[in-house]
């Protein structure tokens, strides 16, 4: 089976090098983002920044009241969108220290040394929760998979991308994507998405999003030593507390065999508008084919044996 | 914080700021004394204010659901249409070749009309994709035309009459895979109500098809030829609605977009049209009458059809509790 397309994992499954699976020989490292929103202050850079190098038209002005996000997700036109949550709950030890008497000290039974220590009061639990989305490029990218012209292509550095001189907006990765990441620019007919900006990477520069975010929480280089990196940070936070921390598409054996761009998130990814658990959807696409194989020779078998059974009209036979 | 942090001596109450280690030296936290208790349980799923997790199709309903249909009419048709050749049913084969050629040309057009770039629909045959049901379709669509137009314009005009019978015979070998293809079509997406049925929906859709062509090959053949017609309209209908029930089942929570709204509407106008339709087509068929006014609602059933498993696709997708919801089940179940 290992020749086969589902041995070699070319469907679903852990899959070290979907680059070299394309075609490419002596490509460069796999690329992507780890994106740790832990440390993102929502400060949209990298939607700006990703807005001006690829020359993004805009996508709309609209007060949404979702917090500070106006953007609200990812689009044709929005290929970086950062998510705000507010929550009443505590991010590990931290104080919130938006109460106006904070119990906090008190109740734990703590003097506090830096003289803070405040009256009685009700602590208010709030935290912000923000993160900075953007397209996975999935080692299964089912916008891939499905395209029928080929114009969605797998690069060199193992990112995804439309060939936008081939799209010719048949629109079908749009309900493809598990992510709801890729979309058709309406009055355009084609669809865009994340480039993790092709041009620079040629050029040896990271992604604009990632050079213009000043806390470093969207972090560009080869997914391995991402992925070292991100299980540090993990390690890190638990140990002072922060024990919602988790990372969210880093896993080589989930449903679509890793995301080339995965996160660190602080609580469940439904939370951030993402899937609990994608699954690329040409994973079930041989039983499909199977299924409708079994379908069609049972519409053919049907008619015929209607046909059988009617025999010529009228007694002629 | 009422008091500035920087005195004389420096900042008080330094904290590592370039790790960002929030809370790090701060007390532990004791749980469940203090704040808000939640007074009810947790709603069943979060979502991110109410957004939708996927990119809903941006296909339009009368271009998809109209190909769809029109894709099984051309394809069921062209069976029929042989095995009415074949048994001697001269006038119903030549009608059904007819409605197969004008079936598929207009799933054609809906196909090239609902792209964004249609004077660029040739990329279709720039590559020969297996993963994508969309590339296989249009080879086979290009395969599966000429031959149905062979068929229809040799029956008509009686030239050719060899090459004629292979085109028909061609257009009925391949007229089952492209009633059958465009469920995978649906079925390979992340559409909850569409992937989830991935084992039904070619079962649906090829019932569906053997249901259309049967209504048009009773509304225009003679009532002396029409018996196989009558009979493949109980057996698509039959076949229809059984795979239906079967894949709203299976689907379990996401099986209620097939029952609300405009998807409901749909598939119950489709469910009683076709009841409808075979009941009369094999009781009264031999009757002109009650054949075409059968025949029209097999039609518009299979119409229904497509169009209510449309909608309730892209209800499925618009609403993330169908997307959260059965991926949360899924984790919980794998532990």
């Amino acid at each position: 089976m290992t020749e086969s397309l589902i041995g070699r994992n070319l469907l679903a499954g852990n899959e070290p090098d979907p680059a070299g699976d394309a075609g490419h020989r002596d490509h460069p490292p796999r690329v992507g983002f780890f994106t740790d929103t832990s440390v993102c202050i929502g400060c949209k850079a990298c939607e700006v920044a990703c807005k001006e190098w690829n020359a993004i038209p805009e996508d709309g002005l609209e007060l949404t009241g979702m917090s500070y996000d106006n953007t609200q997700g990812l689009g044709a036109s929005t290929w970086r969108h950062v998510a705000f949550i507010e929550q009443r709950k505590p991010l590990g030890n931290a104080e919130a220290g938006v109460a106006h008497e904070d119990g906090v000290a008190q109740e734990a039974g703590v003097a506090r040394e830096d003289g803070l220590a405040h009256e009685d009061g009700d602590a208010t639990d709030l935290r912000w929760l923000m993160a900075s989305d953007v397209c996975k490029h999935c080692t299964h990218a089912a916008c891939l998979d499905v395209c029928p012209t080929g114009a969605l292509f797998r690069t060199e550095f193992g990112t995804v991308v439309v060939q936008e001189d081939v799209c010719n907006g048949c629109g079908y990765c749009v309900p493809a994507c598990p992510y709801g990441v890729i979309d058709q620019r309406k009055e355009d007919g084609r669809v865009w998405k994340c480039t993790m900006c092709y041009d620079r990477l040629g050029a040896g520069q990271e992604p604009a999003c990632a050079k213009a975010c000043p806390t470093q929480s969207i972090q560009f280089g080869p997914l391995d030593e991402l992925r070292a990196r991100a299980d540090e940070r993990v390690r890190q936070l638990h140990e002072i507390g922060v024990t919602d921390a988790r990372l969210y598409g880093r896993d080589p054996d989930d449903g679509v065999g890793g995301d080339g761009a995965f996160f660190l998130l602080l609580d469940e990814p439904e939370v951030y508008g993402l899937p609990p658990d994608p699954v690329v959807t040409t994973r079930d696409l041989p039983s499909m084919w199977r299924h409708a194989g079994v379908a069609a020779l049972t519409l053919l078998g049907g008619l015929a044996a209607v046909f059988a059974a009617h025999g010529r009209p009228e007694g002629k036979r | 914080m009422s008091e500035s942090d920087v005195t004389k001596d420096g900042i008080r109450g330094e904290r590592p700021d370039r790790e960002a280690l929030v809370g790090k030296g701060m007390p532990r936290r004791r749980k469940g004394r203090r704040g808000e208790r939640a007074m009810v349980p947790e709603a069943k799923f979060t979502s991110y204010y109410g957004k939708p997790v996927l990119n809903p199709p941006t296909w339009e309903p009368l271009d998809i659901a109209g190909y769809f249909f029109l894709g099984g009419l051309a394809g069921a048709g062209s069976v029929l249409a042989a095995g009415a050749q074949l048994t001697g049913r001269r006038s119903t084969a030549r009608a059904l070749k007819i409605s197969s050629l004008v079936a598929i040309t207009g799933s054609a057009a809906a196909l090239v009309h609902d792209l964004g770039r249609p004077e660029r629909f040739a990329n279709m045959l720039r590559v020969l994709k297996p993963t994508s049901p969309m590339s296989v379709g249009s080879w086979l669509l290009a395969a599966y035309g000429p031959a149905a137009g062979a068929a229809a314009v040799l029956d008509v005009t009686g030239f050719l009459p060899r090459l004629g019978r292979a085109a028909t015979a061609g257009a009925a070998a391949l007229g089952p895979a492209v009633a059958a293809y465009t469920a995978v079509l649906a079925a390979d997406t992340a559409v909850p109500a569409w992937h989830g049925g991935y084992r039904e929906l070619p079962f649906v859709f090829v019932g569906s098809a053997a249901a259309a062509a049967s209504g048009m090959a009773l509304i225009t053949s003679p009532a002396r030829e029409n018996a196989p017609a009558r009979s493949a309209a109980v057996l698509g209908v039959a076949l229809e609605t059984a795979a239906a029930k079967v894949m709203e089942r299976r689907l379990g929570l996401v099986g209620e977009t097939y029952r609300q709204g405009r998807a409901g509407r749909l598939m119950r106008a489709a469910e009683a049209l076709s009841v409808l339709g075979a009941a009369g087509a094999a009781l009264g068929g031999r009757r002109r009458t009650t054949a075409v006014l059968s025949g029209a609602a097999l039609l518009a059933a299979s119409a229904c059809t497509r169009f209510g498993v449309f909608h309730a696709g892209t209800q499925s997708a618009e609403d993330p509790k169908y997307t959260v919801v059965p991926q949360r089940q899924r984790l919980e179940a794998a532990g």
